[in-house]
């Protein structure tokens, strides 16, 4: 897991680099800086034949579900190489379903009845396998997730449902748009179950999905999983969260997730400073290669495009 | 020939579909214990099953995201929204998702799934339960739009539609729910992407979806009685558009009507219209010219409707003013 989060972060720092300081890469992009244990923590839960759906916000979900950084990287320079062929881009570069992530939405909410749909076919299978799918405390003040999360629950489908509570949906702040005492509590309304981790502990998370994962696969239908986590910078990659208080920035920053995984580590003797420095400086590596691959790809010919239109 | 109505075809198509292929299951509002509010599923959950054939809640958006999935996750599901006033809720997961996942995956996603919905135009359902806009599909490339306007024509396309790999808009008439006609015995598909010539003529091409196909035939029925004789083309499908057909018809006449339910302005008969302006302008002797709608809200009140509606008498005057 704390490899997983390293991946992430690293991927993640280059990336904000590679548009803020580098140029070389433009269009929204929306990181996952500070929310690296949800991804590590509720992907880690799961089975490899296990499916996910992933947002805008993608690049840690993709890199937990275990996607390479060569293709994800390439996806953001628009290659041919990339995930989505340079045809996706940073909001969907997550899809890619030889590793079970089967779609990333751009649009807000609008991936929580999909999930139910992909929870229903997992269960018309009968293999025992599970669908988790991702979003923010924004997406939970949609139409798109009350109805799917209502559906799921009629139809016991085995998903998961993974709210990544970063306390903003933009600049707006959950505690203002969100008219629920927490969005776990709006499972209550839909019969479902539902449950509360500290984001920003991937142990914390990894058990509350273990327990709702254990519960889908035994036929005992979906779970709304809320996790409280904190982005470190703004909601996308030009945005430096500046409406947020000091303080409330200070604080979390102390509670920072892979600094706390590392710390627990070191104090129970699982690990020394050496591990840690040894997956740096690996993650490091990876992450030059990936870019490297991606500034040498070939962008796709205009005139293929035609081809994906449509399945032929 | 054995003759069925629409409504029997279309749960002929989907009863045949699910015995030849498992992973096809049907979802949405009514479908089920209900067996359909213009019973096309009749029959089905008692055959299939509640796994098979599932009710669910009315909330369009869940239905239309629950088909989504459900394809992505290998199913070939069939979702029903009642009324295609309906499709508006859930245009989100159709045009924006659906339509687009194959192209914005580089072509490694599918989503075959058929969302079957019907208008009510003629039925007296008012502004809300009435409406008719196929074309708004035009700018959603990614999806397959199909319009039948027989029994034959239904159950083939319904056919042909749930064997897609693609994500398909399937839009009944309810006018046409209880007419009958002729549909083969055994199995058959009707290919999408391919107009039926319904009659041939030298004097005037008549473009017909949906509903209006039978105003059209009626039409060059009595235009016939007057001299004037008409090529009557049902496209079947706007997404794909069979244009060949229609530019050969229009080349050998010169003259061209496109007859449609929704409004006229942004219409399926302005795309038609644009095209074949842009192929064929050569070959035209005349103006072309679109019966549909006015653009305005349908009326409620009967005879207000019924003076709404394209019909025979509107496309014969429109013959009329072309040939002078």
């Amino acid at each position: 897991m704390l490899r997983k989060m390293i991946e992430i972060r690293r991927f993640e720092e280059r990336v904000e680099r590679l548009f803020l300081q580098e140029g070389a890469l433009i269009g929204p992009s929306h990181l996952y800086l500070g929310e690296e244990a949800v991804a590590a923590g509720a992907i880690g839960a799961l089975n490899e034949n296990d499916l996910i759906t992933s947002t805008y916000r993608g690049h840690g979900h993709a890199i937990a579900k275990g996607v390479p950084m060569k293709p994800l990287m390439a996806e953001l320079f628009g290659k041919s190489t990339g995930t989505c062929k340079g045809l996706g881009g940073s909001m969907h570069v997550a899809i890619y379903p030889e590793k079970g992530s089967m779609y990333a939405t751009a649009i807000v909410g609008s991936g929580i009845p999909i999930a139910t749909g992909v929870g229903l076919a997992l269960q018309r299978e009968g293999k025992q396998r599970v669908a988790m799918t991702f979003f923010g405390d924004g997406a939970t003040n949609t139409g798109a997730f009350h109805e799917g999360i209502n559906l799921a629950s009629v139809w016991k489908v085995p998903v998961i449902f993974v709210c990544e509570n970063n306390m903003y949906a933009m600049s707006t702040r959950a505690d203002y748009a969100v008219a629920a005492e927490s969005v776990a509590s709006r499972a209550q309304a839909y019969k479902m179950r539902s449950m509360v981790a500290d984001g920003n502990d991937p142990v914390s998370v990894y058990l509350a999905a273990k327990e709702a994962i254990d519960a889908a696969r035994n036929g005992q239908g979906p779970t709304l999983l809320e996790c409280m986590t904190y982005k470190l910078h703004g909601h996308g990659v030009y945005d430096k969260g500046e409406y947020r208080p000091k303080e409330e920035i200070e604080a979390w920053l102390k509670r920072d997730p892979i600094n706390g995984l590392e710390a627990r580590l070191l104090k129970a003797n699982l690990a020394t400073q050496s591990d840690f420095e040894k997956i740096e400086e690996e993650v490091a590596a990876e992450v030059e290669e990936s870019v490297a691959f991606a500034r040498a790809s070939p962008v796709l010919p205009f005139d293929e495009l035609v081809k994906y239109v449509y399945v032929r | 020939m054995p003759e069925l109505t629409y409504a029997d075809a279309l749960r002929e198509a989907l009863r045949e579909e699910m015995l030849r292929d498992p992973r096809v299951v049907l979802m949405g509002e009514e479908i089920g214990v209900f067996e359909g509010v213009y019973k096309v599923t009749r029959g089905l959950l008692k055959e299939f099953g509640p796994e098979r054939v599932r009710d669910t809640p009315i909330s369009e958006a869940a239905i239309a995201g629950a088909a989504v999935g459900a394809a992505l996750g290998g199913l070939k599901p069939v979702a029903e929204i009642m009324y295609m006033d309906f499709l508006t809720i859930c245009l989100d997961q159709i045009a924006t998702n659906a339509a687009k996942m194959h192209f914005m995956s580089g072509g490694k996603l599918k989503v075959p799934f058929v969302l079957r919905t019907q208008y009510s135009l003629g039925r007296v359902h008012g502004a809300q339960h009435s409406q008719f806009f196929p074309s708004i599909f035009f700018q959603a490339p990614g999806l397959k739009v199909v319009l039948p306007s027989t029994p034959h024509d239904a159950k083939g396309l319904l056919k042909a539609a749930i064997r897609e790999d693609n994500p398909v808009v399937f839009i009944e008439s309810g006018m046409l729910y209880r007419t009958k006609g002729p549909v083969p015995d055994g199995e058959y598909v009707v290919p999408l992407g391919q107009c039926d010539v319904k009659k041939t003529g030298n004097d005037i091409t008549i473009v017909a979806v949906s509903r209006t196909v039978t105003e059209a035939l009626a039409a060059a029925m009595k235009l016939e009685e007057q001299g004037i004789t008409a090529d009557v083309i049902d496209p079947r499908t706007i997404q794909p558009l069979d244009l060949a057909t229609i530019l050969e018809s229009v080349r050998k006449t010169g003259r061209l009507i496109i007859a449609s339910d929704d409004v006229k302005c942004g219409g399926v008969g302005s795309e038609i219209a644009a095209q074949v302006v842009e192929e064929a302008f050569d070959s035209l002797d005349a103006p072309i010219l679109r019966v549909a709608s006015p653009d305005m809200p349908i009326p409620f009140s009967p005879t207000l409707e019924q003076a709404y509606m394209p019909n025979a008498q509107r496309i014969i005057e429109a013959a009329k003013k072309l040939i002078g």
